[in-house]
């Protein structure tokens, strides 16, 4: 077991690392930041762009630049922004409790709806409910979440203004992203939890409790949900990137002030520092998932300990 | 392949969902494929024509424009279907570049295993713990956006899938009997994968090309709405939908409708992967 955890801690901080450094590659081929700090400012001489660059610190190597960065992420220091100079981890530490209560307000929603749909589905499988429920599903699967979210900002704040269309005005404005979220979590969850139950509802044990007289609420979510909890938790772990991917998206176009928002300002601006941090601590997010699934897997199957 | 529910009971009497599935998936990616492509024949000024004098006509009004115009007077419904050509040009060429780099790439690394498996492996690792969007968003504001980078960009960072796919199913495959068989007859490794392991692993694969295509027609339609991809000046559905959020409050329907036709074409392939996941791969590899 401990071989095992070694081996996946070890892969995935070498994941960490890759990730970073493509993506501080890549940054740094977006655009020069002197440039776009000395827009508007009248007659700029190379000189002046070539001072800025040293003072950034970006008139050293690649490398140097990059090992520097790492050195200080370690201890919780990703830089000072570009742009007014506010150090990166307050930013971060700003914005990541607005992206975490949208992404665990759409989760639960998104339990509470699936979960029971789910099993539904897979008790009626192949009859009326059944294909209802896929349909549905499908259907939600099949049109761009930005899309999603600007008929629900049609329908709720401009047909009927009940809500807020976008920002941060108090509780009211979580509604909308997170039942945009929730509504495209659910697609995909519904999926998950009928072929997840359809497996574990044909195993005997089911049959063991269906025969002793149990009520079948109690088989299904005593007995069914329990037991595919696991593979469960699995595919929701590998769906995770997606999750957060989703939640980009639909931060921007909700202008919620989360991560996501973050991150689009800091490529549009050329905001090295801002940008790295975010994608660093998403990053790190999702790989930290993963390895918790993973891990938990292991623990319960033996044969993927050993693997 | 299939499981035979049709066995245990008699046909007809109820309601069959394998063939309702193929049927509406097929008429409906049939039908918005040839009105797509068709849509430059049914107008020829391909949704460029401005009726300034019929600004903002509601849809269902007027025969001259079924589903309304934009502020500047052009036909909604024009526009939408010539500009489903360009979903359907990233769709298709995105799929085929990634599968066949991927297919290539998996196969040799199921087979040969080694270094080059390994590698294949840490890139799959390194493409699930990246933030998809933001990856494309940083990608896409180094080289551009524009139609070609798209593609490129879809095709370099979904390549993985398909050679993960076929990793997997080659490393069991090899193991299988006729192809010992095979090579206790001298069969070469390059007539052994084209003839004996890439039919055998081939079906998942159409799968998963399918459900792309109606992922990568989405993908496209938000990176052209975030302003990151295909020219707004060119008629497109994610630009259309970035266009139209301007002015939701007074003209809907120039909303709407670009995202019905999106939601149209990709339920259309979804159905119609799922109706092949039924077939082809009922031990769900995909």
């Amino acid at each position: 077991m401990s071989v095992f955890l070694i081996k996946r801690v070890l892969q995935a901080v070498f994941v960490v690392l890759v990730v970073t450094l493509l993506v501080s590659y890549a940054v740094r081929l977006t655009g020069d930041p002197a440039l776009m700090l000395t827009q508007g400012a009248g007659s700029v001489t190379e000189e002046d762009l070539a001072n800025i660059r040293t003072g950034l610190g970006l008139d050293r190597s690649f490398l140097a630049q990059y090992t520097d960065f790492v050195g200080h992420a370690l201890v919780g220091d990703f830089g000072r922004s570009f742009l007014g100079g506010t150090p990166v981890a307050r930013l971060l530490a700003d914005a990541l409790p607005a992206t975490l209560a949208l992404a665990l307000v759409s989760l639960f929603l998104s339990v509470l709806v699936s979960v029971p749909l789910g099993i539904q589905a897979a008790v009626h499988k192949g009859k009326g409910a059944d294909q209802c429920i896929r349909v549905v599903s499908l259907i939600g699967l099949s049109f761009p979440n930005f899309w999603l979210a600007i008929m629900l900002v049609l329908l709720l704040s401009i047909t009927f203004p009940l809500l807020p269309p976008s920002g941060w005005d108090g509780p009211a404005s979580l509604v909308l992203p997170a039942l945009t979220m929730a509504i495209i979590l659910s697609a995909t969850n519904v999926r998950l939890v009928r072929t997840a139950m359809l497996e574990t509802l044909s195993a005997q044990y089911i049959m063991v409790a269906r025969s002793k007289g149990l009520k079948e609420r109690v088989v299904l979510y005593k007995h069914a949900l329990r037991n595919c909890a696991i593979p469960l938790i699995t595919y929701i772990g590998l769906q995770f990137g997606n999750l957060i991917g989703g939640l980009v998206v639909i931060e921007k176009v909700f202008n919620w002030p989360g991560l996501g928002t973050l991150a689009f300002d800091a490529i549009s601006g050329r905001d090295y520092p801002v940008l790295q941090g975010t994608v660093t601590v998403l990053s790190l997010v999702i790989v930290a998932v993963n390895l918790l699934v993973d891990v938990a897997y292991g623990l319960v199957d033996p044969r993927i300990r050993n693997r | 392949m299939t499981t035979q529910t049709a066995v245990f009971q008699p046909t007809g009497r109820r309601f069959d969902w394998r063939s309702f599935e193929f049927l509406g998936g097929a008429v409906l990616t049939g039908l918005m494929a040839a009105l797509v492509l068709l849509s430059v024949h049914i107008f020829p000024d391909r949704g460029a024509a401005m009726d300034l004098a019929a600004r903002l006509a509601t849809p269902f009004a007027s025969p001259a424009h079924w589903l309304g115009t934009d502020p500047l007077g052009r036909d909604v419904l024009a526009r939408v279907l010539v500009g489903g050509r360009i979903s359907l040009l990233v769709g298709s060429l995105s799929v085929l570049g990634a599968s066949l780099l991927g297919i290539v790439i998996g196969l040799v690394a199921g087979y040969y295993r080694g270094f080059w498996d390994m590698l294949l492996m840490r890139c799959v690792d390194v493409q699930l713990a990246l933030p998809f969007i933001l990856v494309a968003l940083t990608f896409i504001s180094i080289l551009g956006g524009g139609l070609g980078n798209i593609i490129l960009f879809m095709i370099v960072s979904q390549w993985v899938q398909y050679a993960r796919l076929v990793r997997g199913m080659v490393l069991s495959v090899r193991e299988r009997e006729f192809v010992m068989a095979a090579r206790a007859f001298g069969v070469r490794d390059l007539a052994m994968l084209r003839h004996h392991i890439l039919p055998n692993v081939i079906g998942p694969v159409i799968i998963l090309m399918t459900l792309n295509v109606a992922n990568n027609i989405l993908l496209e339609s938000s990176l052209t709405f975030l302003g990151l991809g295909v020219d707004p000046l060119i008629p497109s559905w994610g630009g259309m939908l970035a266009d139209g959020r301007t002015y939701l409050q007074t003209a809907w329907w120039v909303t709407v409708f670009p995202g019905l036709a999106i939601m149209l074409t990709v339920l259309g392939l979804n159905l119609l992967g799922d109706w092949l996941r039924d077939r082809l791969d009922p031990s769900g590899k995909v």
